[in-house]
């Protein structure tokens, strides 16, 4: 059992939860996720990290409440506990000092591109990060965000925040940019992380200018620890398993149209239950 | 005459996830005990991985004492009534027994069941106040042999932690074996049975990402059994396999078994199938994953590349799964799943196989008949192909060397290339049957006992 110490509401939609797991935290860094069974008789689902604390001994999951079992997590509070925790899952982002970093978040994603950005960062890169949501309520982080990139920009489908547009439309725009400048010098790392589409965008974006580019996936799974094959994906037209070999893999190698259909192998069972909570 | 046991009708049981043996009656199993010659140099001792003294507890059976009995067989099994269930007597002490030679052997596996499942009824077993060493072994994984060795090291005395990635203990009787053959109450049972030899149970926790091998040394263990087992699934590396209601048979297994889809919205684990599945495999594992597929209401034909006689899987479960009505199409090769142009399954393309030269492991090679592709049609399929060993622990802790198959060697005394990291079960001989990888926990905890009274 896992203690929820602390919730808060950052949206309409999305849940962020201060969980009691020191083990986990001890052990987590950037880009890593947990497999989470919310309540007795529950699924189980992967949960991308947006945060811990080694001191505290704290982990932070930062949610959209959209699934049944995302939407049942949500309806948990503090002092109520999470009945499993497995973690930390997958290969951290491999961090490293190169130069220049463009991160990416879309929507929940930015919870999950902050510590990733914070890494980078931290490893003494030049942090750029580019946030946004489809409408000004639903962007989250802002806040943190700035204060671990160099410079932020921040879009909204909507315009109702900050520039109108996709976050490839910033990117795009940033890419404009340094074509026309003199010096010509590119990002060394574009990371990304969000809906499919988003990063897929993202990926076609970048893939002409040959910038390496890093995407983290969410694929459906059920232990987690590279022993169902749920969660496989096709990178440089080899199956691997998001769990164990990812979450990370290369924008330009992986198939996301084959990414987008395998996340719907459940939808319809997932429709028939989405009344009952 | 050897005794049948009483199972569940083949329309019946198809119906539920009940267990298909219904086990011996009292009088049934007197009777069977009653058949035993007590041998004074019993053969059947030798076929069993884990050395039972089989006639000593058929006596017991005899004279009505199944508590006594169910003692006898503890003295060198933790897991009776698992092994009752799932061992393959027939290739072990059955088949070693005197009377095997008129086809009549003892029908040991009932018997070990009956103990088991009568005896644990009764049982009182206070195993408090017991001596402890005070030596911290950590066990890595849950599964067959990790029970093992963590309920010998216990009796030994030693404090034991037994680490479990999933959130149940039990490893491959929780997550692959299904209920109708092994029902999850009794591998619950057995693993409370361990519990009160005084080991600890750390579910949630993946060695090697929770905790490195190091941390373990570092709290004060002294010693490491990993014990992680044959999981990772193998695919057929054919076109279409990463199409929706394409499952691994640890998936398919996983969802339903571990996770209980069967009970789905109840448990809210779902599993997405169509309404007729291929099984691609022969094994057991195939065999149980047709079974289930039965269970679930579907149509099913298990799909294999051999002829019957080449299947791996125990002739009990395919006599089972014929009785329920499961049809083979073997000498069967899939080459291509196809896609119904959203992203699912439309059907399985074969090829036609024949049998040609034996090959390493002894049976005829099949080899393809040219220009006889045909169509079978399914909207699932499920790979039953084979495991191979858990990769995640060797690969962050590089002191633990693999093979190039994935295994990890290990010396006489089971130990692994790191010092005081013993390994035994699937990991080190690849997909194997539950009881050698018993008898391997078995043996490496004499190991590891050794290597701690040496002075380590």
């Amino acid at each position: 059992m896992f203690k929820i110490i602390h919730k808060e509401e950052l949206n309409k939609d999305t849940t962020g939860i201060i969980i009691e797991a020191g083990q986990i935290a001890d052990k987590a860094r950037a880009g890593q996720f947990v497999a989470v069974i919310v309540d007795e008789n529950g699924e189980r689902i992967p949960l991308t990290l947006a945060d811990w604390d080694k001191d505290k001994g704290t982990i932070t999951l930062i949610f959209q409440r959209v699934g049944f079992s995302t939407k049942k997590l949500g309806l948990l509070n503090e002092g109520d506990s999470v009945q499993h925790i497995l973690g930390p899952l997958g290969h951290p982002t491999q961090v490293k000092k190169m130069g220049t970093v463009v991160c990416v978040g879309g929507g929940v994603g930015v919870a999950e591109v902050y510590p990733v950005s914070r890494a980078f960062k931290e490893a003494g890169n030049r942090v750029l990060g580019i946030i946004g949501s489809r409408t000004k309520e639903l962007l989250i982080l802002e806040d943190k965000m700035k204060t671990v990139c160099d410079e932020l920009f921040v879009v909204t489908d909507d315009g109702s925040y900050g520039r109108k547009g996709f976050v490839t439309d910033a990117l795009k725009e940033l890419m404009g940019v340094i074509d026309k400048s003199s010096h010509n010098i590119y990002p060394e790392l574009i990371y990304a992380i969000g809906p499919v589409v988003m990063m897929k965008a993202v990926a076609e974006l970048t893939r002409p200018y040959g910038i390496k580019t890093i995407v983290s996936v969410n694929p459906i799974m059920v232990d987690a620890t590279g022993m169902c094959g749920s969660c496989r994906c096709t990178v440089g037209g080899k199956t691997v398993f998001g769990c164990v070999d990812g979450p990370d893999f290369d924008g330009h190698q992986i198939d996301f149209n084959e990414l987008t259909l395998r996340l719907r192998n459940f939808s319809e069972q997932e429709k028939s239950i989405g009344g009952q909570i | 005459m050897r005794i049948s046991v009483r199972r569940q009708l083949p329309l019946e049981r198809i119906k539920n996830f009940f267990e298909v043996s219904l086990g011996l009656s009292k009088e049934e199993a007197e009777k069977e005990a009653a058949r035993c010659l007590q041998c004074k140099n019993p053969p059947c001792v030798k076929g069993c991985p884990v050395g039972i003294d089989i006639p000593s507890f058929i006596k017991l059976i005899k004279e009505n004492k199944p508590k006594e009995a169910l003692a006898k067989i503890k003295e060198k099994n933790n897991l009776p009534a698992i092994c009752g269930r799932v061992c393959p007597q027939e290739d072990q002490c059955e088949a070693m027994c005197v009377l095997n030679k008129k086809k009549i052997p003892i029908n040991i596996g009932a018997l070990e069941r009956y103990a088991a499942d009568y005896g644990q009824a009764q049982r009182h077993e206070p195993v408090l106040g017991k001596e402890k060493a005070g030596v911290k072994i950590a066990i890595v994984g849950s599964g067959p042999a990790g029970l093992t060795c963590a309920a010998d090291l216990a009796k030994m005395g030693y404090e034991v932690t037994l680490f479990e990635s999933l959130h149940l203990a039990g490893g491959v009787l929780m997550y692959g074996i299904p209920e109708f053959r092994l029902p999850k109450k009794i591998v619950q049972g057995e693993v409370d049975y361990i519990k009160t030899l005084g080991v600890k149970v750390a579910a949630d926790t993946l060695i090697g990402n929770t905790y490195s091998i190091d941390d373990l040394f570092k709290s004060g263990f002294k010693a490491a059994f990993v014990a992680t087992g044959a999981g990772l699934p193998q695919f057929l590396g054919i076109p279409g396999e990463n199409l929706g209601r394409v499952y691994s048979a640890n998936e398919f297994l996983t969802r339903v078994n571990l996770m209980k889809a069967y009970k789905f919205p109840e448990y809210v684990t779902p599993i997405n199938i169509g309404k007729k599945i291929a099984v691609i495999g022969g094994g057991n594992v195939a065999f149980d994953c047709a079974r289930v597929s039965l269970r679930l209401g579907r149509q099913v034909v298990l799909v294999y590349r051999r002829t019957e006689n080449e299947m791996p899987a125990r002739k009990e479960e395919i006599e089972n799964a014929k009785e329920e009505g499961v049809p083979f199409k073997t000498l069967t090769q899939p080459v291509k799943i196809l896609d119904d142009g959203k992203g699912f399954v439309k059907g399985l393309e074969c090829i036609a196989m024949e049998l040609g030269e034996p090959d390493a492991s002894g049976r005829r090679r099949p080899v393809p008949v040219k220009d006889s592709n045909f169509v079978l049609d399914v909207d699932t399929v499920i790979v039953a192909i084979g495991q191979n060993s858990n990769p995640l622990l060797p690969k962050v802790t590089p002191e633990i060397k693999t093979n190039e198959d994935g295994t990890i060697p290990v010396d006489e005394n089971f130990m692994t290339s790191m010092t005081g990291v013993f390994a035994g079960g699937d990991i080190i001989t690849g997909a194997d049957t539950v009881i050698s990888a018993m008898g391997a926990g078995k043996k490496a905890a004499l190991a590891i006992d050794k290597y701690i009274r040496d002075g380590s």
